[in-house]
């Protein structure tokens, strides 16, 4: 049904109406929301006005499954990454919306590990990002323990970065199983330049803020600015934690990152990220794991606080959610909670597990822990349960199916 | 030899008891793979180490060895241990 009215908005966009025609249209296109939780993955589907959703699923039933992503290249091929408590890690793929799921045929996977060197192995591919618009079929996927990979042909067989997972300064900051990361140390939010398919970004949890713009070959850290947990030395890249970090679409200069120790802004070519989230108020502050940024104006940015106070209960302050927003680069913020609840509710929201929509308002999603996905139709205004006793939610993402 | 498979592994082979061949238990598991591509990667990693909560038993005897020995008239046992909630 979905996938009948986003034709219909395309048929609507003939060429004859030119650019803004489509522009306008396509912000009235059904959209997708994937959910992946600790057991299983749903697909809910919108319809154009994005006022009801029909939910789809469980798929992977009892799989952990840590990230579903529908390619924005062609709008049909989903890529699921999961695991069950007791089989070994895997990549699935669907060119049909999740009607049908084929295993990749060699999933995320560390190279053999040689004389003197650690035997690692892939415990959960944790993120998946499609690679650049001109790239049909490249992805990325990062692990836990932290590697990186990548697809070129639309994550059926995957091949390591040594560059990255045998590099033997990001080996240093790579961490174990006794860090930080309940289970276990992350790579995440590997991010592709869409003006340049050789300039890339990743974040380590923990290991700090990495750029390359060679495609890969070679790394550089950006960690100037950010700060570590009291006590810590911050020039040790190990003790930098950045939990989300998001590129601006409509400035591809400027990124935004939700820190375990504050949110940040970078405007490149500096190299200095600024703590933004100084302005939040004090009483909430600005610790949390997720970050969203607005797909047309950099200077709007949304994210979820949650409890860093003494021993990070990592749940909604005071037990009263809010989302908050800036428009203006991270100088003021303003809370958004109508329609969550008043109190009472202890939720986290995991770093993947917020996202948004392209259309206008912008449409914002986000998952909890206790299984419950909310919603709102106007850029966070207010707020919706789409759905409640799913199981605990690792990560929410929109797509709009061709 | 007559191989059983756990069930969270019955959507690759469709049945709980399999035919695979081989001398020792790493060809037996190579032979299941060629079979039913993918399967060995749930119970294997990428070290060649057995994963946590997979189990091999022939003749009642725990296989912790990928080079242990089996015979034709061998029955493999694919066990998992579950755990947690």
């Amino acid at each position: 049904m979905a996938g009948s009215a986003a034709k219909k908005s395309v048929r609507g966009s003939s060429a004859s109406k030119g650019r803004s025609a489509v522009r306008r249209t396509g912000s009235r296109r059904a959209g997708v929301i994937l959910v992946a939780t600790r057991k299983g993955a749903w697909i809910f589907h919108g319809n154009a006005g994005r006022s009801a959703w029909r939910a789809d699923g469980p798929h992977f039933l009892g799989h952990v499954v840590s990230h579903v992503v529908l390619d924005p290249r062609d709008g049909r091929t989903l890529l699921a990454a999961a695991r069950t408590g007791h089989l070994g890690p895997t990549v699935f793929r669907s060119t049909n919306l999740g009607r049908s799921w084929k295993e990749a045929s060699r999933p995320p996977a560390f190279a053999k590990a040689g004389a003197g060197t650690e035997a690692r192995s892939v415990d959960h591919t944790f993120w998946l990002t499609p690679g650049h618009a001109s790239q049909a079929g490249t992805w990325y996927a990062g692990t836990s323990p932290q590697g990186l990979f990548r697809s070129e042909d639309g994550g059926d067989t995957w091949e390591p970065l040594a560059s990255v997972n045998d590099s033997a300064s990001l080996r240093l900051l790579m961490g174990s199983v006794q860090d930080g990361t309940p289970d276990g140390p992350k790579l995440h939010s590997i991010i592709v330049d869409p003006r340049d398919p050789a300039h890339l970004y990743f974040g380590m949890s923990g290991g700090s803020v990495h750029e390359s713009t060679d495609a890969g070959l070679t790394w550089a850290p950006l960690a100037a600015g950010m700060e570590v947990v009291e006590g810590m030395d911050a020039a040790n890249l190990a003790f930098h934690d950045p939990h989300c970090i998001r590129l601006c679409p409509s400035n591809p200069d400027r990124l935004y990152q939700q820190n375990h120790c504050g949110i940040y802004r970078i405007d490149r070519p500096s190299n200095q990220w600024v703590r933004v989230g100084r302005s939040m108020p004090k009483r909430v502050g600005d610790i949390g794991f997720p970050m969203v940024v607005h797909p047309r104006d950099a200077d709007t940015a949304w994210v979820l606080p949650m409890d860093g106070t003494q021993v990070w209960p990592r749940t909604c302050p005071d037990g009263r959610p809010a989302v908050y927003v800036t428009r203006n680069g991270g100088r003021t913020w303003q809370r958004l909670d109508a329609g969550l609840p008043a109190e009472q509710a202890w939720w986290t929201v995991k770093r993947q597990a917020m996202t948004l929509d392209a259309n206008d308002p912008v449409g914002l999603y986000f998952g909890t822990t206790s299984g419950e996905l909310w919603a709102s139709r106007d850029a966070g205004a207010r707020w919706k349960c789409l759905a409640a006793h799913l199981p605990e939610i690792y990560a929410v993402e929109s797509g709009v199916p061709a | 030899m007559k191989v059983l498979i756990p069930s969270s592994l019955h959507s690759y082979t469709g049945a709980p008891w399999v035919l695979a061949d081989g001398s020792t238990l790493a060809l037996v598991l190579a032979h299941l793979d060629r079979q039913f591509p993918g399967i060995r990667f749930r119970m294997i990693d990428e070290q060649d180490r057995v994963r946590r909560h997979i189990r091999f038993f022939a003749g009642g005897v725990a296989l912790t060895d990928l080079a242990h020995p089996l015979r034709p008239d061998d029955e493999l046992l694919i066990v998992q241990a579950l755990s947690g909630g």
